[in-house]
């Protein structure tokens, strides 16, 4: 909700003392409502002031973006605690961690390794987001050395982690490439921020635990606001804890401090264990996760449950509207017409797939809804499946002329039939009948 | 500067249920196991109690299964023989064995019901671990199987089902007739989930004689369905609502090793790394996952997916200071 100049004005200290840059209180307001001053600004405004226009004129997470071009990661802007309540916007950005330690043709293989972190699954690529530069060596020149060599090469954005010398070292040389600085603490805040203020780059606040880290962030955010919180993972029901509160803080109580996205490091060694750690942060908010695991195998189970989470519960999942042909199809396999909501159909494709039995599978535009609900709402009756099968052109690949249905909606066989003069067959009502209807159906087919 | 944390009051909680009866409580069982007892989201412990870790339930069938090869290669001396199955599994960590009577079905068998409950019998015999015992999934069948395995069972407090929206009575009332505990199975709805336990509690079975089974949608095929029902049903039991207070069971195993994730072979899909470690993650991340929505039960398959979820649940039950 957008304020008023006079609303903000009703909560300013009305000194008049021009300390703010504004010649009168009033002027100061009507700046902020315009989003041309912020209120960190007045250094007389009451801790009540700021709560109430702190909340009021921002949106609770702050947008964050790591990288250029088609590098760039956006984080934040999160407004729900569970995702069934709207959406959760910006999928955790998996930052894969390289050595320092690592140079020559060691680091050029990991860079290359790290690169082909790029999978398809059901349609759509997945891949992670960042590398991470660690500065394991503890020296500078070495960690300089490997953040430009992995800059030049590596297909993903920058996070480089180093302490006040290493980054003093490294972050000029690859500012153009908007690295995200980790980390700004208790002891080196003012020079690492200095440093990602002149660079144009954001910065990990990393504090020890939520006080701490709260303290910090509004020590740093007067001078800076492209913030990423970090709060020193410890362990993983305390980080979940600290995750879990730092965004209710934020949305519930529009508290300012924790109005930034998250990062969380995953401590396990084992690769397996990592991820499966992973999976917590995915779920609680984590907007990048730094991990070691770098295997196809391993990372893909996590990009997928990163895919699901931040799936819109609003939008009914699809697959293409289309004939998809499951197995080594022949002329003689059948016909099943079933929705093109994802989990009827991918309920459908895993019977069919088990049985055993090739057979082509009509994925009929319902625009995403279930067969009953289809039914219902006239998306999945006869007229519109017959048009959907004609148009596909499937039984121009078979030689007979039987389409199967689900046995769900068997009372729009006899029309079915009418129409499309096909032989309908009522098939069973739940996939799971499919392996034993296609063995007594089909059984030459038998593989 | 000190921040306040944002602790939720809740008036609810989720029931306490206990499977399993020792000798002493007119059973054979050396071990109960109690899920339940919440009174916070998921591992959450700064603002409720979590008393109990989840568990994790091994499955096994009655008849030899046809599995997906690295589960064969798990089990393939045992998979004939659910005796020395069930013992192999406790062997691995299993808190509970969770045994599915496929040879009742017509087509695998038709094993009658006697026969059935021997095989129960017999697992009951060779492990100490408590039971969980769901029919063939042919209606007819299981509503003569499930009543005289109740019976044969008796005093061992089994969990049986499955109980349906449409086919709840018998499994319901044979649970209530030899003090059994029913698994209440809704098709990923919250509604008939709330629903289906209402119907139960009107037969005169107690909430706390319920388990929740949402359905199960793997990781990939639709897991954040059952995911957000997990958290919607656990968010209305904190806040009072009896009919969804049962702790929750979640098939994951059955659902996981369908994945084409878990059974696309390396050579065909090059881009997703090795199979055996996919197809393992598969399982251990759906079961990760609704662990955050707040699993308590949950059944697997494969022993290092019972590993790593035993772990993962392990640390996210050492209640943190913050």
């Amino acid at each position: 909700m957008a304020l008023t100049g006079l609303d903000i004005f009703k909560q300013l200290p009305k000194t008049n003392c021009k300390e703010c840059g504004s010649p009168t209180c009033l002027a100061f307001a009507m700046a902020m409502a315009n989003g041309k001053a912020s209120l960190d600004m007045c250094p007389h405004a009451s801790e009540a002031a700021k709560e109430f226009l702190g909340a009021a004129t921002a949106p609770p997470v702050k947008t964050v973006k790591v990288g250029v071009g088609e590098q760039e990661v956006v984080m934040g802007d999160e407004t729900v605690l569970f995702r069934h309540d709207k959406t959760f916007y910006h999928p955790t950005a998996l930052a894969i961690q390289i050595s320092d330690t690592l140079s020559g043709a060691e680091l050029d293989a990991k860079i290359e390794k790290i690169n082909g972190l790029v999978m398809d699954r059901v349609g759509q690529q997945v891949a992670i987001q960042m590398v991470a530069v660690t500065n394991c060596s503890k020296d500078a020149a070495k960690f300089k050395a490997a953040v430009e060599a992995v800059a030049a090469k590596a297909k993903f954005a920058l996070l480089l982690a180093g302490d006040l010398a290493a980054l003093e070292a490294a972050v000029p040389a690859v500012a153009a490439k908007k690295p995200l600085i980790h980390a700004a603490t208790a002891e080196n805040w003012e020079k690492v921020v200095a440093l990602a203020k002149a660079n144009n780059c954001p910065v990990v606040v990393k504090g020890n635990g939520l006080d701490d880290t709260a303290a910090l962030v509004e020590k740093v955010a007067k001078e800076y606001k492209e913030l990423v919180l970090d709060f020193g993972n410890t362990a993983q029901a305390k980080t979940l804890a600290e995750m879990v509160n730092a965004r209710r803080l934020a949305i519930k109580k529009k508290f300012r401090p924790f109005g930034y996205p998250m990062l969380a490091c995953t401590l396990a060694t084992d690769a397996k264990e990592e991820v499966v750690e992973a999976a917590t942060y995915v779920a609680k908010y984590a907007s990048i996760i730094c991990m070691k695991a770098d295997e196809k195998h391993h990372l893909l189970p996590l990009m997928a449950w990163r895919m699901n989470v931040y799936t819109d519960p609003q939008k009914p999942m699809a697959v293409e509207g289309k004939v998809y042909e499951i197995g080594d199809v022949t002329p003689d396999c059948p016909v099943y017409v079933c929705t093109n909501f994802a989990l009827t159909y991918f309920a459908v494709e895993g019977e069919v797939v088990g049985s055993k039995i090739p057979g082509y599978i009509v994925a009929v535009d319902t625009d995403g809804s279930s067969v009953l609900t289809g039914w219902a709402s006239g998306k999945f009756v006869a007229e519109p499946i017959y048009e959907f099968v004609k148009n596909s052109g499937v039984m121009d690949k078979v030689n007979h002329n039987s389409i199967v249905i689900p046995g769900y909606v068997a009372i729009i066989s006899g029309k079915l039939k009418e129409i499309s003069s096909y032989n309908v067959i009522v098939g069973p009502q739940e996939a799971v009948g499919i392996p034993a209807f296609a063995k007594a159906n089909y059984p030459q087919l038998m593989k | 500067m000190a921040t306040n944390m944002l602790k939720e009051r809740y008036s609810g909680k989720i029931n306490t249920v206990t499977l399993g009866a020792t000798k002493e409580q007119g059973g054979t069982r050396t071990s109960t196991v109690t899920v339940g007892g919440d009174s916070t989201m998921p591992f959450l412990h700064f603002e409720g109690d979590m008393p109990l870790k989840p568990v994790i339930a091994m499955e096994i069938e009655d008849i030899k299964p046809d599995w997906h090869p690295f589960l064969k290669e798990v089990y393939a001396d045992v998979m004939d023989n659910p005796v020395a199955w069930a013992k192999k599994c406790v062997e691995f960590g299993a808190d509970l064995i969770y045994i599915k009577l496929n040879g009742a079905h017509p087509d695998n068998g038709n094993k009658s019901p006697e026969e059935c409950a021997k095989v129960v019998k017999d697992v009951l015999a060779a492990v100490g671990v408590p039971l969980i015992v769901v029919g063939c999934g042919e209606e007819e069948k299981d509503n003569a199987v499930l009543p005289v395995v109740a019976e044969a069972a008796a005093g061992e407090n089994l969990l049986i089902g499955l109980a349906k929206q449409d086919s709840y009575k018998s499994v319901a009332a044979a649970a209530m007739v030899h003090k059994h505990k029913v698994l209440a199975q809704s098709p990923l709805d919250i509604n008939i989930c709330k629903q289906l336990n209402i119907l139960i509690s009107e037969l005169g079975l107690a909430p706390e004689n319920v388990i929740i089974d949402p359905a199960t949608a793997a990781l990939g095929y639709g897991i954040e369905y059952t995911y957000s029902i997990l958290e919607r049903g656990r968010l209305g039991a904190l806040q009072g609502d009896k009919m969804l207070s049962q702790p929750v069971i979640c098939q994951i195993g059955h659902e996981a090793w369908r994945a084409k994730e878990a059974n696309a072979l390396e050579a065909d899909f090059p881009n997703w790394g090795d199979q055996g470690e996919r197809a393992i993650l598969w399982e251990a991340m759906t079961a990760a996952g609704l662990l955050q929505g707040g699993a308590h039960i949950m059944v697997l398959r494969h022993p290092e997916a019972v590993r790593l979820v035993k772990k993962n649940a392990e640390q996210l039950m050492i209640k943190p200071e913050i």
